[in-house]
Protein backbone atom coordinates (compact mmCIF):
# COMPACT_ATOMS: atom_id res chain seq x y z
CA UNK A 1 0.00 0.00 0.00
CA UNK A 2 3.29 2.45 0.77
CA UNK A 3 4.57 1.23 -2.20
CA UNK A 4 1.77 1.97 -4.55
CA UNK A 5 1.43 5.39 -3.04
CA UNK A 6 5.37 6.77 -3.31
CA UNK A 7 4.91 5.29 -7.06
CA UNK A 8 2.34 7.41 -7.97
CA UNK A 9 3.71 9.99 -6.12
CA UNK A 10 6.96 9.38 -8.55
CA UNK A 11 4.64 9.22 -11.58
CA UNK A 12 3.39 12.86 -10.45
CA UNK A 13 6.81 14.08 -10.15
CA UNK A 14 7.82 13.01 -13.26
CA UNK A 15 5.07 14.37 -15.28
CA UNK A 16 5.34 17.47 -12.98
CA UNK A 17 8.91 17.92 -14.33
CA UNK A 18 8.20 16.87 -17.92
CA UNK A 19 5.76 19.66 -17.79
CA UNK A 20 8.36 22.14 -16.97
CA UNK A 21 10.57 20.92 -19.60
CA UNK A 22 7.88 21.39 -21.90
CA UNK A 23 7.32 24.86 -20.83
CA UNK A 24 11.07 26.24 -20.70
CA UNK A 25 11.84 24.73 -24.28
CA UNK A 26 8.65 26.82 -25.14
CA UNK A 27 10.25 30.33 -24.21
CA UNK A 28 13.39 29.21 -24.77
CA UNK A 29 11.70 28.33 -28.89
CA UNK A 30 10.29 31.60 -28.21
CA UNK A 31 13.56 33.73 -27.79
CA UNK A 32 15.75 31.94 -30.25
CA UNK A 33 13.16 31.41 -33.16
CA UNK A 34 12.66 34.93 -34.08
CA UNK A 35 16.55 35.74 -33.98
CA UNK A 36 17.18 32.84 -35.89
CA UNK A 37 14.72 33.91 -38.41
CA UNK A 38 16.54 37.22 -39.22
CA UNK A 39 19.59 35.44 -39.52
CA UNK A 40 18.08 32.90 -42.03
CA UNK A 41 16.16 36.38 -43.85
CA UNK A 42 19.84 38.08 -44.26
CA UNK A 43 20.57 35.25 -46.94
CA UNK A 44 17.28 34.65 -48.62
CA UNK A 45 16.66 36.28 -52.48
CA UNK A 46 14.35 39.57 -52.96
CA UNK A 47 12.12 36.83 -54.74
CA UNK A 48 12.11 34.62 -51.75
CA UNK A 49 11.10 37.62 -49.25
CA UNK A 50 7.18 37.09 -51.12
CA UNK A 51 7.47 33.24 -50.32
CA UNK A 52 6.04 31.47 -47.41
CA UNK A 53 7.71 33.33 -44.23
CA UNK A 54 9.04 29.50 -43.33
CA UNK A 55 10.65 28.56 -46.35
CA UNK A 56 14.58 28.53 -46.43
CA UNK A 57 16.51 29.82 -48.98
CA UNK A 58 17.80 27.85 -51.77
CA UNK A 59 21.31 29.09 -51.73
CA UNK A 60 23.05 31.41 -49.24
CA UNK A 61 22.53 35.25 -51.23
CA UNK A 62 25.73 37.00 -49.67
CA UNK A 63 24.83 39.72 -51.78
CA UNK A 64 22.36 41.61 -49.15
CA UNK A 65 25.53 41.61 -47.18
CA UNK A 66 27.73 43.69 -49.63
CA UNK A 67 24.63 46.16 -50.62
CA UNK A 68 24.00 46.44 -46.57
CA UNK A 69 27.96 47.40 -46.41
CA UNK A 70 28.05 49.43 -49.72
CA UNK A 71 24.65 51.03 -50.30
CA UNK A 72 23.72 51.42 -47.49
CA UNK A 73 26.36 52.70 -45.69
CA UNK A 74 26.55 49.97 -43.09
CA UNK A 75 29.97 49.81 -43.18
CA UNK A 76 30.64 53.27 -42.74
CA UNK A 77 28.28 53.04 -39.56
CA UNK A 78 29.83 50.25 -38.21
CA UNK A 79 33.34 52.18 -38.14
CA UNK A 80 31.27 54.91 -36.38
CA UNK A 81 29.83 52.78 -33.82
CA UNK A 82 33.08 51.18 -33.11
CA UNK A 83 35.04 54.51 -32.85
CA UNK A 84 32.40 55.90 -30.32
CA UNK A 85 31.77 52.74 -28.38
CA UNK A 86 35.70 52.73 -28.10
CA UNK A 87 36.46 56.59 -27.10
CA UNK A 88 33.17 56.18 -24.76
CA UNK A 89 34.80 53.24 -22.60
CA UNK A 90 38.16 54.58 -22.70
CA UNK A 91 36.93 58.46 -21.31
CA UNK A 92 34.33 56.25 -18.71
CA UNK A 93 37.51 54.32 -17.27
CA UNK A 94 39.37 57.06 -16.55
CA UNK A 95 37.47 59.63 -15.51
CA UNK A 96 35.19 57.02 -13.07
CA UNK A 97 38.04 54.74 -11.68
CA UNK A 98 39.71 57.24 -9.65
CA UNK A 99 36.64 59.14 -8.76
CA UNK A 100 35.11 55.98 -7.29
CA UNK A 101 38.64 55.10 -5.92
CA UNK A 102 38.37 58.03 -3.65
CA UNK A 103 34.89 58.40 -2.70
CA UNK A 104 34.51 54.94 -1.51
CA UNK A 105 38.11 55.15 0.20
CA UNK A 106 38.92 58.71 1.64
CA UNK A 107 36.93 61.13 3.88
CA UNK A 108 36.90 64.42 2.61
CA UNK A 109 34.80 67.51 2.97
CA UNK A 110 31.96 67.05 0.63
CA UNK A 111 32.36 63.27 0.22
CA UNK A 112 28.94 62.78 1.28
CA UNK A 113 27.57 65.12 -0.77
CA UNK A 114 28.89 63.90 -4.33
CA UNK A 115 27.70 60.25 -3.01
CA UNK A 116 24.11 61.26 -2.78
CA UNK A 117 24.38 63.24 -5.98
CA UNK A 118 26.01 60.55 -7.76
CA UNK A 119 23.11 57.91 -6.16
CA UNK A 120 20.35 60.59 -7.35
CA UNK A 121 22.15 60.54 -10.94
CA UNK A 122 20.50 56.84 -10.92
CA UNK A 123 17.24 58.35 -11.35
CA UNK A 124 18.07 60.70 -13.85
CA UNK A 125 17.85 59.10 -17.23
CA UNK A 126 19.37 60.20 -20.35
CA UNK A 127 16.21 60.29 -22.35
CA UNK A 128 14.58 62.88 -20.28
CA UNK A 129 17.96 65.62 -20.83
CA UNK A 130 18.51 64.44 -24.12
CA UNK A 131 16.74 67.78 -25.01
CA UNK A 132 18.38 70.27 -23.29
CA UNK A 133 21.94 68.55 -24.14
CA UNK A 134 20.86 69.25 -27.51
CA UNK A 135 19.77 73.11 -26.67
CA UNK A 136 23.13 73.54 -25.10
CA UNK A 137 25.44 72.10 -27.51
CA UNK A 138 23.43 73.86 -30.32
CA UNK A 139 23.67 77.43 -28.50
CA UNK A 140 27.23 76.59 -27.23
CA UNK A 141 27.92 76.39 -31.57
CA UNK A 142 26.04 79.91 -31.96
CA UNK A 143 28.45 81.35 -29.51
CA UNK A 144 31.61 79.59 -30.67
CA UNK A 145 30.24 80.55 -34.44
CA UNK A 146 31.01 84.23 -33.51
CA UNK A 147 34.24 83.89 -31.84
CA UNK A 148 35.85 81.06 -33.72
CA UNK A 149 34.10 81.04 -36.78
CA UNK A 150 32.78 77.53 -37.06
CA UNK A 151 30.74 75.53 -35.26
CA UNK A 152 31.96 72.31 -33.61
CA UNK A 153 29.55 70.92 -30.95
CA UNK A 154 27.19 69.27 -32.69
CA UNK A 155 28.17 66.94 -35.50
CA UNK A 156 30.63 65.77 -33.49
CA UNK A 157 31.68 61.92 -32.39
CA UNK A 158 34.16 63.19 -29.62
CA UNK A 159 31.28 65.26 -28.15
CA UNK A 160 28.45 62.32 -28.45
CA UNK A 161 31.62 59.56 -26.86
CA UNK A 162 31.57 61.96 -23.83
CA UNK A 163 27.76 62.66 -23.56
CA UNK A 164 27.76 58.64 -23.32
CA UNK A 165 30.51 58.38 -20.45
CA UNK A 166 29.17 61.09 -18.69
CA UNK A 167 25.42 59.84 -18.82
CA UNK A 168 26.92 56.59 -17.65
CA UNK A 169 28.75 57.70 -14.65
CA UNK A 170 26.51 57.36 -11.69
CA UNK A 171 25.87 53.34 -12.55
CA UNK A 172 29.53 52.87 -13.14
CA UNK A 173 30.94 55.10 -9.92
CA UNK A 174 27.98 53.32 -7.80
CA UNK A 175 29.08 49.83 -9.24
CA UNK A 176 32.61 50.48 -8.51
CA UNK A 177 32.40 51.92 -5.19
CA UNK A 178 30.26 49.06 -3.82
CA UNK A 179 33.80 46.98 -4.91
CA UNK A 180 36.30 49.21 -3.61
CA UNK A 181 34.95 49.91 -0.09
CA UNK A 182 34.65 46.25 0.07
CA UNK A 183 38.49 46.19 0.77
CA UNK A 184 40.55 46.28 3.77
CA UNK A 185 42.75 49.31 4.14
CA UNK A 186 45.49 47.41 4.71
CA UNK A 187 46.47 47.48 1.11
CA UNK A 188 47.27 51.04 0.96
CA UNK A 189 48.56 51.30 4.26
CA UNK A 190 51.08 48.23 3.53
CA UNK A 191 51.98 50.59 -0.26
CA UNK A 192 52.46 53.83 1.67
CA UNK A 193 54.82 52.20 4.00
CA UNK A 194 56.97 51.27 1.31
CA UNK A 195 56.65 54.67 -0.17
CA UNK A 196 54.58 54.67 -2.44
CA UNK A 197 52.52 57.90 -3.64
CA UNK A 198 48.65 58.21 -3.15
CA UNK A 199 48.65 57.43 -7.36
CA UNK A 200 50.95 55.06 -7.79
CA UNK A 201 49.24 53.19 -5.44
CA UNK A 202 46.02 53.44 -6.58
CA UNK A 203 47.31 52.35 -10.27
CA UNK A 204 49.54 49.47 -9.27
CA UNK A 205 47.85 47.79 -6.12
CA UNK A 206 44.25 48.79 -6.22
CA UNK A 207 42.78 49.16 -9.75
CA UNK A 208 44.31 45.52 -10.73
CA UNK A 209 42.60 43.64 -7.83
CA UNK A 210 39.06 45.73 -9.75
CA UNK A 211 39.41 43.76 -12.90
CA UNK A 212 36.20 41.34 -12.06
CA UNK A 213 33.93 44.72 -11.88
CA UNK A 214 35.90 46.66 -14.46
CA UNK A 215 35.16 44.00 -16.53
CA UNK A 216 30.99 44.13 -15.66
CA UNK A 217 31.52 47.48 -15.87
CA UNK A 218 32.86 47.32 -19.81
CA UNK A 219 30.61 44.89 -20.44
CA UNK A 220 27.19 46.90 -19.61
CA UNK A 221 28.50 50.15 -20.61
CA UNK A 222 29.58 48.57 -24.37
CA UNK A 223 26.09 47.57 -24.84
CA UNK A 224 24.63 50.21 -24.11
CA UNK A 225 26.80 52.62 -25.97
CA UNK A 226 26.97 50.00 -28.90
CA UNK A 227 22.83 49.58 -28.80
CA UNK A 228 22.27 53.48 -28.02
CA UNK A 229 20.53 55.77 -31.20
CA UNK A 230 18.11 58.10 -29.51
CA UNK A 231 21.18 60.83 -28.19
CA UNK A 232 23.03 60.39 -31.86
CA UNK A 233 20.23 60.55 -33.43
CA UNK A 234 19.78 64.35 -31.74
CA UNK A 235 23.09 65.24 -31.44
CA UNK A 236 24.27 64.24 -34.86
CA UNK A 237 22.48 65.84 -37.75
CA UNK A 238 24.33 64.73 -40.84
CA UNK A 239 22.92 61.32 -41.54
CA UNK A 240 25.81 59.49 -42.98
CA UNK A 241 27.73 60.43 -39.55
CA UNK A 242 25.14 58.14 -37.07
CA UNK A 243 26.26 55.35 -35.99
CA UNK A 244 24.98 51.40 -36.83
CA UNK A 245 21.41 51.19 -34.30
CA UNK A 246 20.35 54.80 -35.62
CA UNK A 247 21.57 54.29 -39.40
CA UNK A 248 19.67 50.79 -39.09
CA UNK A 249 16.22 52.24 -37.94
CA UNK A 250 16.43 54.70 -40.86
CA UNK A 251 17.59 51.69 -43.01
CA UNK A 252 14.34 49.94 -41.61
CA UNK A 253 11.84 53.02 -42.17
CA UNK A 254 13.42 53.63 -46.04
CA UNK A 255 13.19 49.96 -46.87
CA UNK A 256 9.78 48.92 -45.27
CA UNK A 257 7.95 51.45 -47.82
CA UNK A 258 10.78 49.96 -51.04
CA UNK A 259 10.13 46.48 -49.75
CA UNK A 260 13.55 45.67 -49.97
CA UNK A 261 14.01 43.36 -47.43
CA UNK A 262 17.12 41.73 -47.97
CA UNK A 263 19.90 44.42 -46.87
CA UNK A 264 17.34 45.55 -44.00
CA UNK A 265 17.70 42.04 -42.42
CA UNK A 266 21.78 41.87 -43.60
CA UNK A 267 21.93 45.22 -41.43
CA UNK A 268 20.18 43.72 -38.49
CA UNK A 269 22.64 41.23 -38.56
CA UNK A 270 25.46 43.45 -38.97
CA UNK A 271 24.38 45.13 -35.81
CA UNK A 272 23.34 42.42 -33.57
CA UNK A 273 25.99 39.67 -34.20
CA UNK A 274 29.36 41.46 -32.10
CA UNK A 275 26.92 41.61 -29.53
CA UNK A 276 26.13 38.04 -29.74
CA UNK A 277 29.68 37.06 -30.17
CA UNK A 278 30.35 38.70 -27.37
CA UNK A 279 27.50 37.62 -25.33
CA UNK A 280 28.71 33.77 -25.76
CA UNK A 281 32.49 34.96 -24.57
CA UNK A 282 31.28 36.43 -21.58
CA UNK A 283 27.77 35.32 -20.79
CA UNK A 284 29.34 34.00 -17.23
CA UNK A 285 30.59 37.35 -16.27
CA UNK A 286 27.51 39.30 -17.67
CA UNK A 287 24.81 37.18 -16.09
CA UNK A 288 27.23 36.79 -12.48
CA UNK A 289 27.43 40.34 -12.70
CA UNK A 290 23.93 41.71 -12.94
CA UNK A 291 23.43 40.73 -9.31
CA UNK A 292 25.70 43.39 -8.60
CA UNK A 293 24.75 45.74 -11.17
CA UNK A 294 20.96 44.67 -10.10
CA UNK A 295 20.00 48.41 -10.10
CA UNK A 296 20.14 48.81 -14.22
CA UNK A 297 16.91 49.14 -15.88
CA UNK B 1 51.42 69.29 5.95
CA UNK B 2 53.23 68.54 3.08
CA UNK B 3 51.53 65.10 3.08
CA UNK B 4 48.36 66.57 3.74
CA UNK B 5 48.51 69.23 0.42
CA UNK B 6 49.73 66.40 -1.74
CA UNK B 7 46.73 64.01 -0.51
CA UNK B 8 44.09 67.15 -1.45
CA UNK B 9 46.09 67.37 -4.69
CA UNK B 10 45.38 63.74 -5.32
CA UNK B 11 41.75 63.50 -4.22
CA UNK B 12 40.77 67.03 -6.64
CA UNK B 13 42.46 65.59 -9.56
CA UNK B 14 40.08 62.02 -8.95
CA UNK B 15 37.17 63.98 -8.37
CA UNK B 16 37.06 67.08 -10.35
CA UNK B 17 37.27 65.34 -13.57
CA UNK B 18 33.76 63.07 -12.74
CA UNK B 19 32.46 66.08 -10.82
CA UNK B 20 32.67 68.49 -14.22
CA UNK B 21 31.44 65.57 -16.34
CA UNK B 22 28.16 64.82 -14.41
CA UNK B 23 27.29 68.99 -13.57
CA UNK B 24 27.61 69.65 -17.50
CA UNK B 25 25.67 66.66 -18.88
CA UNK B 26 23.78 65.64 -16.28
CA UNK B 27 22.99 68.18 -13.35
CA UNK B 28 22.57 71.24 -15.35
CA UNK B 29 20.39 69.68 -18.42
CA UNK B 30 17.76 68.00 -15.56
CA UNK B 31 18.04 71.56 -14.12
CA UNK B 32 17.24 72.96 -17.69
CA UNK B 33 14.13 70.48 -17.81
CA UNK B 34 12.44 72.37 -14.80
CA UNK B 35 13.47 75.98 -15.76
CA UNK B 36 12.75 75.94 -19.14
CA UNK B 37 9.65 74.44 -18.49
CA UNK B 38 8.41 78.04 -17.62
CA UNK B 39 9.44 79.78 -20.58
CA UNK B 40 8.23 79.81 -24.15
CA UNK B 41 11.23 79.09 -26.37
CA UNK B 42 10.76 78.44 -30.20
CA UNK B 43 12.29 75.56 -32.33
CA UNK B 44 14.23 78.29 -34.68
CA UNK B 45 14.50 81.56 -32.00
CA UNK B 46 16.52 80.93 -28.89
CA UNK B 47 14.78 83.89 -27.11
CA UNK B 48 13.33 82.63 -24.02
CA UNK B 49 10.03 84.18 -22.58
CA UNK B 50 9.10 83.83 -18.94
CA UNK B 51 5.32 82.76 -19.54
CA UNK B 52 4.89 81.19 -15.88
CA UNK B 53 2.38 77.70 -15.74
CA UNK B 54 1.15 78.73 -19.19
CA UNK B 55 2.47 75.99 -21.18
CA UNK B 56 1.31 72.80 -18.06
CA UNK B 57 -2.36 74.77 -18.63
CA UNK B 58 -1.79 74.29 -22.11
CA UNK B 59 -0.96 70.16 -21.46
CA UNK B 60 -4.50 70.04 -19.56
CA UNK B 61 -6.60 70.38 -22.42
CA UNK B 62 -3.95 68.69 -24.93
CA UNK B 63 -5.98 65.51 -25.69
CA UNK B 64 -2.98 64.06 -27.77
CA UNK B 65 -0.34 64.55 -24.31
CA UNK B 66 -3.31 63.02 -21.93
CA UNK B 67 -3.68 60.17 -24.37
CA UNK B 68 0.09 59.84 -24.48
CA UNK B 69 -0.04 59.80 -20.93
CA UNK B 70 -2.76 56.98 -20.87
CA UNK B 71 -0.76 54.58 -22.90
CA UNK B 72 2.39 54.99 -20.63
CA UNK B 73 0.41 54.07 -17.89
CA UNK B 74 -1.04 51.29 -19.57
CA UNK B 75 2.16 49.87 -20.67
CA UNK B 76 3.56 50.34 -17.21
CA UNK B 77 1.13 48.60 -15.78
CA UNK B 78 0.68 45.70 -18.26
CA UNK B 79 4.82 45.16 -19.01
CA UNK B 80 5.56 44.94 -15.20
CA UNK B 81 2.59 42.71 -14.52
CA UNK B 82 3.55 40.51 -17.18
CA UNK B 83 7.53 40.54 -16.63
CA UNK B 84 7.10 40.40 -12.87
CA UNK B 85 4.81 37.25 -12.61
CA UNK B 86 6.24 35.28 -14.86
CA UNK B 87 9.57 35.93 -14.58
CA UNK B 88 9.36 35.42 -10.52
CA UNK B 89 7.08 32.40 -11.37
CA UNK B 90 9.66 30.88 -13.54
CA UNK B 91 12.58 31.84 -11.57
CA UNK B 92 11.26 30.08 -8.54
CA UNK B 93 10.85 26.97 -10.53
CA UNK B 94 14.45 27.14 -12.08
CA UNK B 95 16.18 27.71 -8.71
CA UNK B 96 13.97 24.77 -6.90
CA UNK B 97 13.69 21.88 -9.78
CA UNK B 98 17.02 20.25 -9.99
CA UNK B 99 16.74 20.48 -13.81
CA UNK B 100 19.26 19.74 -17.06
CA UNK B 101 20.50 22.36 -18.90
CA UNK B 102 19.80 25.29 -16.58
CA UNK B 103 22.80 27.00 -18.03
CA UNK B 104 21.52 26.25 -21.45
CA UNK B 105 18.23 28.14 -20.48
CA UNK B 106 19.34 30.79 -18.81
CA UNK B 107 22.09 31.65 -21.44
CA UNK B 108 18.90 31.81 -23.99
CA UNK B 109 16.73 33.47 -21.84
CA UNK B 110 19.03 36.34 -21.31
CA UNK B 111 19.69 37.16 -25.12
CA UNK B 112 16.89 39.60 -26.12
CA UNK B 113 18.37 41.84 -23.15
CA UNK B 114 21.49 42.35 -24.82
CA UNK B 115 20.12 43.28 -28.17
CA UNK B 116 19.18 46.92 -29.53
CA UNK B 117 15.68 47.88 -29.08
CA UNK B 118 16.34 48.78 -32.98
CA UNK B 119 17.14 44.93 -33.51
CA UNK B 120 13.87 43.75 -31.45
CA UNK B 121 11.91 46.35 -33.71
CA UNK B 122 13.26 45.00 -36.78
CA UNK B 123 12.49 41.26 -35.15
CA UNK B 124 9.12 42.36 -34.38
CA UNK B 125 8.56 43.86 -37.62
CA UNK B 126 8.93 40.51 -39.29
CA UNK B 127 6.95 38.98 -36.70
CA UNK B 128 4.09 41.23 -36.58
CA UNK B 129 4.31 42.07 -40.68
CA UNK B 130 0.43 41.94 -42.03
CA UNK B 131 1.06 39.66 -45.32
CA UNK B 132 4.34 37.65 -44.55
CA UNK B 133 5.17 38.01 -41.29
CA UNK B 134 5.41 34.87 -38.84
CA UNK B 135 2.58 35.54 -36.25
CA UNK B 136 -0.14 35.60 -39.01
CA UNK B 137 1.04 32.35 -41.06
CA UNK B 138 1.07 30.57 -38.01
CA UNK B 139 -2.56 31.70 -37.25
CA UNK B 140 -3.59 31.07 -40.97
CA UNK B 141 -3.06 27.17 -39.58
CA UNK B 142 -6.13 27.80 -37.54
CA UNK B 143 -7.90 29.55 -40.51
CA UNK B 144 -7.60 33.07 -38.83
CA UNK B 145 -7.37 36.19 -41.17
CA UNK B 146 -4.87 38.50 -41.37
CA UNK B 147 -4.48 40.69 -37.68
CA UNK B 148 -3.42 44.29 -38.11
CA UNK B 149 -0.81 43.63 -35.40
CA UNK B 150 0.27 47.25 -35.31
CA UNK B 151 -3.43 48.95 -36.36
CA UNK B 152 -4.90 51.12 -34.21
CA UNK B 153 -7.07 48.24 -31.93
CA UNK B 154 -3.91 45.78 -31.38
CA UNK B 155 -1.13 48.27 -31.29
CA UNK B 156 -0.72 48.59 -27.18
CA UNK B 157 -0.40 44.56 -27.25
CA UNK B 158 1.63 44.14 -30.04
CA UNK B 159 4.27 46.88 -28.06
CA UNK B 160 3.75 44.86 -24.47
CA UNK B 161 4.69 41.71 -26.29
CA UNK B 162 7.78 42.57 -27.69
CA UNK B 163 8.55 44.72 -24.06
CA UNK B 164 7.79 41.75 -22.11
CA UNK B 165 10.11 39.43 -24.57
CA UNK B 166 13.22 41.77 -23.97
CA UNK B 167 13.01 42.26 -20.30
CA UNK B 168 11.61 39.09 -18.74
CA UNK B 169 15.08 37.08 -18.49
CA UNK B 170 17.28 39.82 -17.01
CA UNK B 171 14.57 40.03 -14.28
CA UNK B 172 14.32 36.26 -14.40
CA UNK B 173 18.16 35.47 -14.03
CA UNK B 174 17.99 38.43 -11.19
CA UNK B 175 15.38 36.48 -9.25
CA UNK B 176 17.04 33.36 -9.48
CA UNK B 177 20.34 34.81 -8.23
CA UNK B 178 18.57 36.30 -4.96
CA UNK B 179 16.06 33.06 -4.63
CA UNK B 180 19.08 30.79 -4.59
CA UNK B 181 20.33 32.63 -1.22
CA UNK B 182 16.87 31.24 0.71
CA UNK B 183 17.85 28.48 2.94
CA UNK B 184 17.29 24.99 1.61
CA UNK B 185 16.10 23.29 4.84
CA UNK B 186 13.47 25.77 4.93
CA UNK B 187 11.87 23.84 1.82
CA UNK B 188 12.84 20.35 3.63
CA UNK B 189 10.98 21.27 7.11
CA UNK B 190 8.15 22.77 5.07
CA UNK B 191 8.13 19.62 2.93
CA UNK B 192 7.92 17.21 5.74
CA UNK B 193 5.05 19.41 7.15
CA UNK B 194 3.19 18.30 3.76
CA UNK B 195 3.65 21.98 1.91
CA UNK B 196 3.53 21.50 -1.81
CA UNK B 197 5.52 23.39 -4.32
CA UNK B 198 2.97 26.13 -4.52
CA UNK B 199 2.61 26.96 -1.03
CA UNK B 200 6.29 27.00 -0.58
CA UNK B 201 6.66 29.44 -3.19
CA UNK B 202 3.64 31.81 -1.84
CA UNK B 203 4.82 31.14 1.69
CA UNK B 204 8.73 30.88 1.72
CA UNK B 205 10.08 32.12 -1.57
CA UNK B 206 8.17 35.37 -2.04
CA UNK B 207 7.89 36.94 1.68
CA UNK B 208 12.34 35.87 1.64
CA UNK B 209 12.80 37.92 -1.55
CA UNK B 210 10.33 40.60 -0.97
CA UNK B 211 12.72 43.09 -0.11
CA UNK B 212 14.71 42.65 -3.32
CA UNK B 213 11.25 42.68 -5.39
CA UNK B 214 10.18 45.51 -3.66
CA UNK B 215 13.57 47.31 -5.27
CA UNK B 216 13.29 46.26 -8.65
CA UNK B 217 9.83 46.60 -8.63
CA UNK B 218 10.69 50.73 -8.27
CA UNK B 219 13.49 50.49 -10.97
CA UNK B 220 11.28 48.22 -13.48
CA UNK B 221 8.90 51.26 -13.66
CA UNK B 222 11.17 53.90 -14.00
CA UNK B 223 12.96 52.05 -16.98
CA UNK B 224 9.68 51.24 -18.84
CA UNK B 225 8.66 54.81 -19.06
CA UNK B 226 11.82 54.58 -20.84
CA UNK B 227 12.03 51.29 -22.66
CA UNK B 228 8.31 52.38 -23.96
CA UNK B 229 10.18 55.71 -25.50
CA UNK B 230 12.97 53.69 -26.93
CA UNK B 231 10.17 50.95 -28.37
CA UNK B 232 7.49 52.95 -29.60
CA UNK B 233 9.45 55.64 -31.40
CA UNK B 234 11.69 51.95 -32.98
CA UNK B 235 8.51 50.71 -34.07
CA UNK B 236 5.59 52.40 -34.42
CA UNK B 237 6.73 56.29 -33.92
CA UNK B 238 3.63 56.36 -32.32
CA UNK B 239 1.43 55.45 -34.69
CA UNK B 240 -1.55 55.15 -36.05
CA UNK B 241 -3.01 58.13 -35.29
CA UNK B 242 -1.28 58.72 -31.86
CA UNK B 243 -2.67 55.34 -30.48
CA UNK B 244 0.72 54.17 -29.43
CA UNK B 245 2.30 57.24 -28.39
CA UNK B 246 3.69 58.06 -25.50
CA UNK B 247 4.72 60.61 -23.16
CA UNK B 248 8.35 60.98 -23.45
CA UNK B 249 8.24 60.33 -27.64
CA UNK B 250 5.48 63.23 -27.33
CA UNK B 251 8.04 65.45 -25.79
CA UNK B 252 10.72 64.65 -27.96
CA UNK B 253 8.81 64.80 -31.23
CA UNK B 254 7.86 68.62 -30.15
CA UNK B 255 11.00 69.89 -31.99
CA UNK B 256 9.04 68.66 -35.18
CA UNK B 257 5.65 69.53 -34.25
CA UNK B 258 5.98 72.97 -33.38
CA UNK B 259 5.14 73.06 -29.63
CA UNK B 260 8.57 75.16 -29.03
CA UNK B 261 11.07 73.46 -26.13
CA UNK B 262 9.13 75.23 -23.12
CA UNK B 263 6.36 73.03 -24.00
CA UNK B 264 8.27 70.16 -24.49
CA UNK B 265 10.34 70.55 -20.85
CA UNK B 266 7.04 71.10 -19.39
CA UNK B 267 5.89 67.36 -20.69
CA UNK B 268 9.22 66.45 -19.18
CA UNK B 269 8.50 67.89 -15.76
CA UNK B 270 5.06 66.16 -15.69
CA UNK B 271 6.41 62.33 -16.78
CA UNK B 272 9.06 63.69 -14.13
CA UNK B 273 6.83 64.31 -11.44
CA UNK B 274 4.76 61.33 -12.34
CA UNK B 275 7.44 58.63 -12.38
CA UNK B 276 8.16 59.78 -8.87
CA UNK B 277 4.73 59.80 -7.51
CA UNK B 278 4.50 56.04 -9.09
CA UNK B 279 7.53 54.91 -7.14
CA UNK B 280 6.31 56.59 -4.25
CA UNK B 281 2.93 54.75 -4.61
CA UNK B 282 4.37 51.42 -5.41
CA UNK B 283 7.12 51.40 -2.74
CA UNK B 284 4.37 52.45 0.18
CA UNK B 285 2.01 49.92 -0.89
CA UNK B 286 4.19 46.87 -0.89
CA UNK B 287 5.95 47.96 2.34
CA UNK B 288 6.09 44.50 4.41
CA UNK B 289 8.55 43.82 7.56
CA UNK B 290 11.37 42.44 6.71
CA UNK B 291 11.44 38.92 7.09
CA UNK B 292 15.44 37.46 7.56
CA UNK B 293 16.85 33.99 7.67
Amino acid sequence: MKENTTLQANKGQRLYKIFIYLVLSLLAIVILVPVAWVMVASVKETSEHYGSPWALPTHIHWQNFVDAWTKANMGGYMLHSVMITALALIILLVVALPASYCLARFKFPGQKFLNTAFMAGLFINVNYIVVPIYLMLSDGDKLLKGILGKAVLLNNHFVVAIVYAATALPFTIYLLSSYFSTLPHDFEEAAYIDGAGYFKTMIKIIFPMAKPSIITVILFNFLSFWNEYIIIKTLVTERDQWTLPAGLLNLMQAQQSAAEYGPMYAGLVLVMLPVLILYICVQKNLTQGMTVGGLKG
Amino acid sequence: MKSNSRRTAFLFTCVAPAVILFTIFMLVPTFNVFRLSLFQRSTFNPQETFIGLKNFQMLMNDATFIRSMQNMLLLIVMVTVFTMGTALVFAGILTREKLRGQNFFRIVFYIPNILSVVVISGIFSAIYDVDRGLLNSILSVFGSEGVLWKGEEHVIMSLVIAMVWQAIGYYMVMYMASMAAVPVDLYESSSLDGATGVTQFFQITLPLIWTNIRTTLTFFIISTINMAFLFVSAMTSGGPNNASNVALLYMYNQKNLGGGYGYAMAIGVVIFLFSFGLSAIVNKATERDVLEY
